[in-house]
């Protein structure tokens, strides 16, 4: 059993959703931001999504591209991310750990590369945001060859007749995008989120979380109600931009804040459906 | 020509918006289904006798073509060699060849029942001349532009404005022309049911270079015609300017099969490709993915797209259409870059010798043409694509001679 499956099985006895958070590798700095890293399973995060640093992210708002810039300034790579997991493995054998990111810095690492490093690493799932099934060839299939999860996007604009096609090469869970837009930017419509999670569930035993307009305690419960699981991006990271001084280091407290935020999120996931 | 060379460069992309390994359709979730039905769309207007004769109505009566071939005597005689004509796109209703294309891609949208176009836009031409075919047709038109590029082309702002069009000033990323096209993504990622994407070069995911390509080639197919008139005879070489290549691929696709004609695209080098200062994508990037499809790409060794640099704001993109890309691997176009300084020249002696105020983007052009016309000899026949007009540059130029206007 992979460790997303695990995750989500123990979770599941618990009757409870699963936190997912996004942070962006390497933001503001790689020793922060592994730091910040190590502290997110004890602050109640089940599945950590780490942003690989892109400087065109067109599918995220205006929170996560400029954490995306803050990590490209502080020398964030590829291949710094992937230290970032070794790094945090050494200490953590369990939590899940899903690159997110675009294609490029990818294909110009190699993809063969890629993966063998990523599994190296203690990688277990990636979100390759502009890589659709139609280009399947490209990452997804040689991937999950070599025992990577790859992690669709499912969106409202996915209907019923092209759904089994997002999900035939899907595996460890489904993303649901709450929300047609770029991250952070509205709020999803709960009741039309619930159904569209059931009409996955249909076709689907995979989990299903949904993600890209989270960004209350409130929120995350609602949706907690409805999916297997909650991913916060945008509110995390702008909780990392609120705890970082004017001239760009983080303040004494960065680690704190963040964390206090995110433990917030992360309880009210947890306690929903009691 | 290398040893895999297909028996026609015409036929692609393939099913995949392919070609060869360039092109494709890297984009999220979200937009797939969006660019499936603009596929669709376009594969069933094109085939319409009706859609084929109202764009070339408009075209002939609303945009002014055929745009006319002329003979540059002057600079033939100054240059001292090949005879040099050029394909006067310049002459079109808003200045440039961009609106060939938008002429194309409104009336499909208006075939698709969307009110609302979205563009982006450098120099300002295609928002120009997006702005002007929505105000034509009563649609709601939003047009993305750099921050930087809002400042520095503020005749074109204005041009909009008076047609009606929002224009979104970008600050995410370095508010230039990259940022401007992943900022009109997000947007039709957001508006997905009433908007249609107005894209202005022949990049972007499949269909978009492919039918672009499509809408301008009629700059090639009537050259083709007007050479044949004019000389009795095709051209000896071809040559025209590239930043994303709309106006290039437009001129260069008929002639593709046409093996006797040298085709040569001319990217713009900046303060030289051998400083950090440039644009020219194909002679120095190397493949990447962007914006929806796999590309020379300006990058650093992490993958990180770099920003690039040019004169002209319209050459002023990292990437380039994944056509040209393919047909620089083929070797059956040859790619070149020009620098600032010897666009600026270029430009001059156009004013001074044909009375043609060109744009900076086709200056790029003139600059090679200058270098090569003088070698060839004097029954040859070099083919230019002038395709756009300077007034939105007179500003840039001022600068750039020290003077002030």
């Amino acid at each position: 059993m992979s460790r997303i499956e695990k995750r989500f099985a123990a979770l599941k006895d618990k009757n409870q959703a699963a936190f997912v958070s996004f942070t962006m590798a390497g933001d503001p700095n790689y020793d922060t931001s592994l730091d910040l890293m190590k502290a997110l399973p004890k602050a109640g995060v089940d599945i950590i999504e780490l942003g690989m640093p892109f400087t065109d992210p067109m599918a995220d708002g205006p929170a996560i591209q400029l954490a995306g810039q803050r990590a490209i300034k502080g020398g964030q790579t590829l291949k710094k991310t992937l230290d970032m997991v070794t790094a945090f493995r050494k200490t953590d054998d369990e939590t899940p750990i899903v690159l997110m990111g675009y294609y490029n810095p990818i294909f110009i690492h190699g993809v063969e590369d890629f993966i063998a490093n990523a599994k190296a690493a203690g990688v277990d799932g990636l979100i390759v945001v502009d890589l659709p099934p139609e280009e399947d060839d490209e990452l997804c299939v040689p991937a999950r060859a070599a025992g990577l999860d790859f992690i669709r996007l499912a969106t409202p604009t996915t209907d019923e007749k092209r759904l089994p096609k997002v999900l035939e090469n899907t595996s460890g869970f489904v993303y649901y995008v709450s929300i047609t837009g770029i991250t952070g930017a509205a709020t999803p419509d709960e009741d039309a989120v619930g159904k569209a999670v059931a009409a996955i569930k249909e076709k689907t035993d995979l989990p299903v979380a949904v993600g890209f307009g989270v960004s209350t305690p409130e929120q995350a419960a609602e949706i907690a109600k409805v999916a297997d699981g909650v991913v916060v991006g945008s509110a995390i990271v702008r909780s990392m931009a609120d705890a970082l001084t004017v001239a760009g280091p983080p303040k004494k407290s960065f680690q704190k804040d963040v964390v206090s935020a995110v433990k917030k999120l992360a309880n009210a996931t947890k306690r929903a459906r009691k | 020509m290398t040893a895999h060379a297909p028996n026609s460069f015409r036929t692609g992309p393939d099913e995949k918006g392919r070609f060869g390994t360039f092109g494709g359709r890297f984009v999220a979730e979200t937009l797939m289904p969006l660019i499936l039905e603009l596929e669709a769309a376009y594969n069933e207007a094109k085939q319409e006798r009706s859609f084929k004769a109202e764009m070339e109505n408009l075209w002939r009566n609303y945009v002014g073509r055929p745009s006319p071939l002329y003979f540059a005597p002057r600079l033939t005689e100054h240059l001292g060699g090949a005879k040099i004509y050029l394909k006067r796109d310049e002459l079109n209703h808003t200045g440039a060849h961009k609106i060939n294309n938008v002429l194309g891609q409104i009336l499909l949208a208006r075939r698709m029942g969307k009110t609302r176009i979205i563009a982006e836009t450098g120099a300002g031409q295609h928002g120009v001349a997006t702005a002007t075919v929505c105000a034509k047709f009563g649609l709601k038109c939003v047009v993305y532009m750099g921050a930087t590029d809002v400042e520095r082309q503020k005749p074109n702002v204005f041009r909009m404005k008076l047609l009606g069009a929002e224009i979104v000033p970008v600050t995410s990323g370095r508010s230039t022309l990259k940022d401007a096209m992943n900022e009109a993504l997000r947007d039709w990622v957001t508006n997905v049911d009433d908007t249609f994407y107005c894209i202005g070069t022949v990049a972007g995911p499949h269909p978009y270079p492919a039918m672009v390509r499509d809408f301008q080639s009629v700059i090639g197919w009537e050259a083709k015609g007007q050479m044949k008139h004019a000389e009795g005879r095709l051209p000896d070489v071809l040559v025209a300017c590239i930043g994303g290549g709309s106006n290039a691929m437009g001129l260069f696709h008929p002639f593709l099969d046409d093996a006797d004609v040298r085709i040569i695209g001319v990217e713009a080098g900046g303060k030289g490709v051998d400083t950090e200062e440039h644009a020219a994508s194909l002679t120095g990037g190397r493949p990447g993915v962007l914006h929806g499809n796999r590309t020379y790409l300006l990058q650093d060794e992490d993958g990180q797209i770099k920003e690039a640099h040019s004169i002209s704001a319209g050459l002023d993109y990292p990437g380039i259409g994944p056509e040209h890309s393919w047909l620089k691997d083929m070797e059956r176009v040859e790619y070149v870059s020009v620098t600032d300084d010897e666009a600026l020249k270029a430009f001059s002696l156009c004013c001074e010798m044909e009375g043609i105020i060109p744009a900076l983007e086709p200056a790029h052009a003139l600059a090679h043409v200058a270098k090569i016309a003088p070698e060839m000899e004097k029954d040859q026949i070099l083919l230019l694509n002038m395709c756009g007009r300077g007034d939105k540059d007179i500003f840039t130029v001022a600068e750039a001679l020290g003077t002030e206007i």
